[in-house]
């Protein structure tokens, strides 16, 4: 599990989070939601670490990240997967040299070990024969598919996602939605993803925490959002007049 | 302002230095990484390196004759010239020089471009020591193939002064080997290894430093190109001036 505690994030005279306090889960596909600008991004890099917080504390499983020295947070870190926005693969390395990056770094596995593990990765995230492509010769979805395959070899305990969705078609955003809420349940990750897709919110928000103005305005689940009368949410998810209509049928059925 | 961003940079640089030089997690990919350094740096300058030598060698040869035309000095003294001029200056800070353009830039741009397409946070969040992993193995291999280049660039030039020199019949060869034999001086080859190495050392985490701290978009990528050549450039100067205080006072 994850924990912020009463976290302040300000950049010079700009105040972007402003006492944020929740909880990640494991096992379940926690969504940070909200507009651009919200301070998703800020409170996501904040919890993988790549800010520290102006005030406040952040806890992976009751340890204080913040209060831990160079080699703990290593420690720490080797437990955490990422999938990036853009998906950050290697270009110079091919597609099972990126998976196997993280393996030759901290483990002492055998290459058949490492090569076992790298196809069983791959097959994962239903991937085939691509071991030897470039990140450029292959698809976005793909790519995508590529670095959750890299986020999961090491066996992580959290995995964070910044925009999964971001520049993929709603069919590849689906399947990539559900690929990290299957890997999430079977390995009882602790899994946080940055949003604004509202599909993801309806497909796979077990908990889901909205931001505005740097505070929380909303939290709650999948189920909840059609029902919550809260007026940020609304504005959110059900942006536009033809989505209104939509939540407005489905509330009358 | 001038003065509180040359100590805000200058802290930033010592402190990366620190993180730099830390234990590897894995010292097989460091080596591996190193190797891949040494490639890219050593076999992918020496033909620009011997060029720009051949004709650092050929231009001095030419230039000299010209200028002791007529003069009392004999002949053979500029292949003496030659190999003293290029050993202490011409092929440690001319190679460098061209270095710092070819490599640091290149350095600068591949570590920069990586923390825009946030490789650098990957690794980061994955445990690696980026400042140690990206930039340790860059300095190491220009620590080892930069002094050879130098060599290379050394010898090279003599050559290109005999092409200039010998067979257009400027001078005789007979003139132009006794010239390159004699006062030799090892310490002038001790000498250009240790410009050779500082050099090396500068222009190398100068640029890492370039394109490691990078921040914004493609315009801040080009700056922080340029600015590995010019602040390397002018270092690899002013180093050049003290080392030449130092061993030769």
């Amino acid at each position: 599990m994850i924990r912020a505690e009463n976290i302040y994030k300000s950049f010079e005279e700009n105040e972007v989070l402003k006492g944020i306090s929740t909880e990640f889960f494991p096992g379940k596909t926690n969504l940070i939601i909200g507009r651009s600008g919200a301070g998703k991004t800020v409170l996501l890099k904040l919890l993988i670490g790549l800010l520290k917080p102006t005030t406040g504390k952040v806890f992976f499983d009751k340890v204080d990240f913040f209060s831990l020295g160079k080699r703990e947070v290593r420690n720490i870190r080797m437990q955490v997967g990422m999938l990036f926005q853009a998906s950050a693969l290697f270009d110079s390395m091919t597609v099972e040299e990126n998976i196997r990056f993280p393996l030759d770094m901290f483990t002492n596995m055998t290459w058949k070990e490492k090569k076992d593990r790298v196809n069983f990765c791959l097959e994962r995230v239903s991937l085939g024969k691509v071991n030897d492509s470039y990140p450029s010769e292959i698809s976005g979805g793909m790519q995508k598919r590529v670095g959750i395959a890299r986020a999961i070899v090491l066996n992580p305990k959290y995995l964070f996602c910044d925009e999964p969705n971001s520049g993929l078609d709603p069919k590849t955003s689906i399947v990539i939605d559900e690929l990290i809420h299957d890997i999430t349940i079977e390995n009882n990750i602790t899994t946080v993803i940055n949003t604004h897709d509202m599909n993801s919110v309806m497909e796979i928000g077990d908990n889901v925490i909205l931001l505005y103005q740097g505070q929380i305005a909303w939290r709650g689940n999948r189920d909840d959002v059609l029902h919550s009368d809260n007026e940020v949410l609304h504005d959110f998810m059900f942006a536009s007049p033809f989505l209104q209509q939509l939540r407005d049928s489905a509330l009358q059925k | 302002m001038f003065f509180k961003n040359f100590l805000f940079h200058m802290g930033r640089y010592t402190m990366m230095l620190g993180t730099s030089f830390s234990r590897p997690e894995k010292s097989y990919m460091y080596y591996k990484e190193t190797m891949r350094q040494m490639n890219d740096i050593g076999i992918g300058s020496l033909v620009i390196v011997g060029l720009i030598s051949i004709f650092i060698g050929a231009v001095t040869a030419v230039q000299f004759l010209y200028q002791l035309d007529g003069t009392l000095v004999p002949v053979y003294y500029i292949g003496y010239i030659i190999r003293d001029s290029t050993i202490i200056e011409l092929a440690p800070t001319i190679t460098c020089l061209v270095l710092a353009g070819k490599v640091g830039s290149n350095m600068a741009a591949e570590i920069g471009g990586m923390r825009q397409k946030e490789h650098i946070d990957a690794m980061e969040i994955m445990g690696v020591n980026t400042a140690a992993y990206l930039i340790m193995p860059k300095v190491i291999a220009a620590l080892v193939v930069i002094p050879m280049l130098v060599a290379i660039a050394a010898f090279v030039s003599v050559i290109g002064g005999y092409l200039a020199a010998v067979p257009t019949g400027l001078m005789s060869d007979a003139e132009y080997i006794q010239g390159v034999r004699a006062f030799f001086e090892p310490f002038n080859v001790i000498m250009m290894f240790v410009k050779a190495l500082v050099f090396a050392f500068l222009l190398t985490t100068i640029s890492c430093y370039q394109g490691y701290y990078v921040r914004g978009g493609s315009i801040e990528l080009g700056q922080a190109s340029t600015n590995a050549v010019v602040f390397s450039d002018i270092m690899i100067l002013l180093a050049d001036y003290i080392i030449a205080v130092l061993l030769t006072g």
